[in-house]
């Protein structure tokens, strides 16, 4: 099973901080995005491992876009 | 010997001086800590430069600097010329998606007329209260417009308190936040609002723009080129002039927005002990204004089963987006996976819009 990461807000990616394969646990940050001149973590939504990452650094996003695609489960 | 009696070393005062001093600490401030450097590094080499003698700069109708000021801001181009450029920054959408946030908006304009009794309880003239208590809407070009039209006097040091706060606003509002808000409201989790269409969007500053006027028509010069500016924005036809107003032109105009307010900063007018008065005034009025948005907010909670996180209320304060990233940055010390910039941003801009219609209430009366 898959769980998305959504973009809470538009903004911009500023940083990816995993990588695809990587095993990430829930809250852990996964990107930051920058609006406003502000960098706003985002953290993972459930235990898992990067599946997709479907943004790339310095993309413009719009609220709710997909930006990472995690496979539930613990690693 | 005339050469040696016109050099302006033999004319210096111990007031001038201590303005020097004002002077270099706005630069310092505006370089090594970057408190609002793109106005304070202008006005900080204004007042110096105001402040040597025999130079003549601001003599009426003949210096340079008093060109600048005459023609710039008493003659009111500048500052509806930097509303233009907020305009075209500005995206209206947050706050058309949860309309019912404007409230909060101008909830927060409480502190600029409560400071506007207590200073003229405390004996300012209507006017000279007036002119001190807009530093509560923390909205510089607003500030130093309405200033210049109803107490020029007092307008560096109105626009100097109003700047200093608008950059230490992360300093001045978490506590109070703190202090009124529970931890567990700090965590509210607020619900999106809906979405916006693009013909709303361009509808917008049209219709704003009409009905502020016909209701506050002393509001115009600020609302009309704020409206025009999200015109152009929106309109997605004219980039170019969009990009004008939100670079080159607001660039230009600031250049000569900070120089002109920093040389009206003379040592006669500003070292009065009225001044300490306006700086202790001015953040009165921005702690009220912080309060009475969060207040307003939990008073909407007692209504409401759609909980509005009270912390978006201190962003009814207009220093835009300072208060806004400092509603996102406390709420997410409570709930790190809690993202309120986007909610704090409709209060924000409404407080803009606010503290310009209470600028034009002002004028109306007073004038």
């Amino acid at each position: 099973m898959t769980e998305d990461v959504l973009a809470p807000l538009s903004g911009t990616i500023w940083k990816i901080t995993v990588a695809v394969d990587d095993a990430v646990e829930e809250d852990d940050e996964v990107l930051i995005l920058e609006a406003l001149k502000m960098e706003t973590p985002i953290y993972a939504p459930c235990d898992g491992k990067v599946k997709e990452i479907h943004v790339k650094e310095g993309d413009a996003v719009e609220e709710d876009q997909v930006l990472i695609t995690i496979v539930r489960g613990r690693i | 010997m005339a050469f040696i009696e016109n050099m302006g070393i033999f004319s210096i005062t111990p007031g001038l001086v201590v303005m020097w001093f004002i002077g270099l600490a706005l630069i310092y401030l505006a370089i090594t800590r970057q408190y609002e450097p793109l106005l304070l590094l202008p006005i900080g080499f204004g007042i110096l430069l105001a402040n040597l003698p025999l130079t003549q700069l601001m003599d009426p109708g003949e210096g340079l600097l008093w060109r600048f000021y005459h023609h710039g801001i008493e003659w009111r181009i500048i500052p509806p010329l930097i509303f233009l450029g907020l305009g075209a920054l500005t995206d209206f959408g947050p706050l058309l998606s949860q309309p019912r946030l404007i409230f909060l908006g101008a909830g927060a304009q409480v502190g600029v007329y409560l400071t506007f009794f207590l200073a003229t309880g405390m004996g300012f003239t209507l006017e000279d209260a007036a002119a001190i208590s807009i530093i509560g809407g923390a909205d510089g070009p607003t500030t130093i417009f309405l200033a210049s039209q109803l107490a020029p006097h007092l307008l560096g040091a109105c626009a100097v308190a109003a700047y200093s706060y608008m950059a230490l606003v992360p300093i001045i509002q978490p506590p109070v936040m703190r202090l009124l808000t529970t931890e567990n409201e700090r965590k509210i989790r607020m619900v999106k609002g809906r979405k916006v269409s693009s013909r709303e969007k361009l509808l917008f500053p049209i219709t704003a723009a009409l009905v502020i006027i016909l209701m506050v028509p002393a509001s115009a010069p600020l609302v009309s080129m704020f409206m025009l500016g999200n015109l152009f924005r929106e309109s997605g036809v004219v980039e170019r002039l969009t990009d004008a107003a939100q670079n080159s032109l607001m660039n230009i105009a600031t250049i000569f927005l900070g120089i002109s307010v920093g040389a009206t900063m003379s040592a006669e007018t500003f070292l009065r002990a009225d001044v300490i008065m306006i700086f202790f005034l001015g953040l009165f009025a921005f702690i009220i204004s912080t309060a009475s948005g969060i207040l307003l907010a939990k008073l909407f909670n007692l209504f409401t089963t759609n909980k509005i996180n009270p912390l978006v209320g201190a962003a009814g304060v207009s220093a835009v987006p300072m208060a806004a990233r400092v509603v996102q940055k406390i709420g997410a010390q409570a709930d790190k996976k809690n993202y309120l910039l986007m909610f704090a941003m409709g209060p924000n801009i409404a407080g803009v819009i606010g503290t310009v219609i209470a600028a034009g209430i002002f004028l109306t009366m007073l004038q």
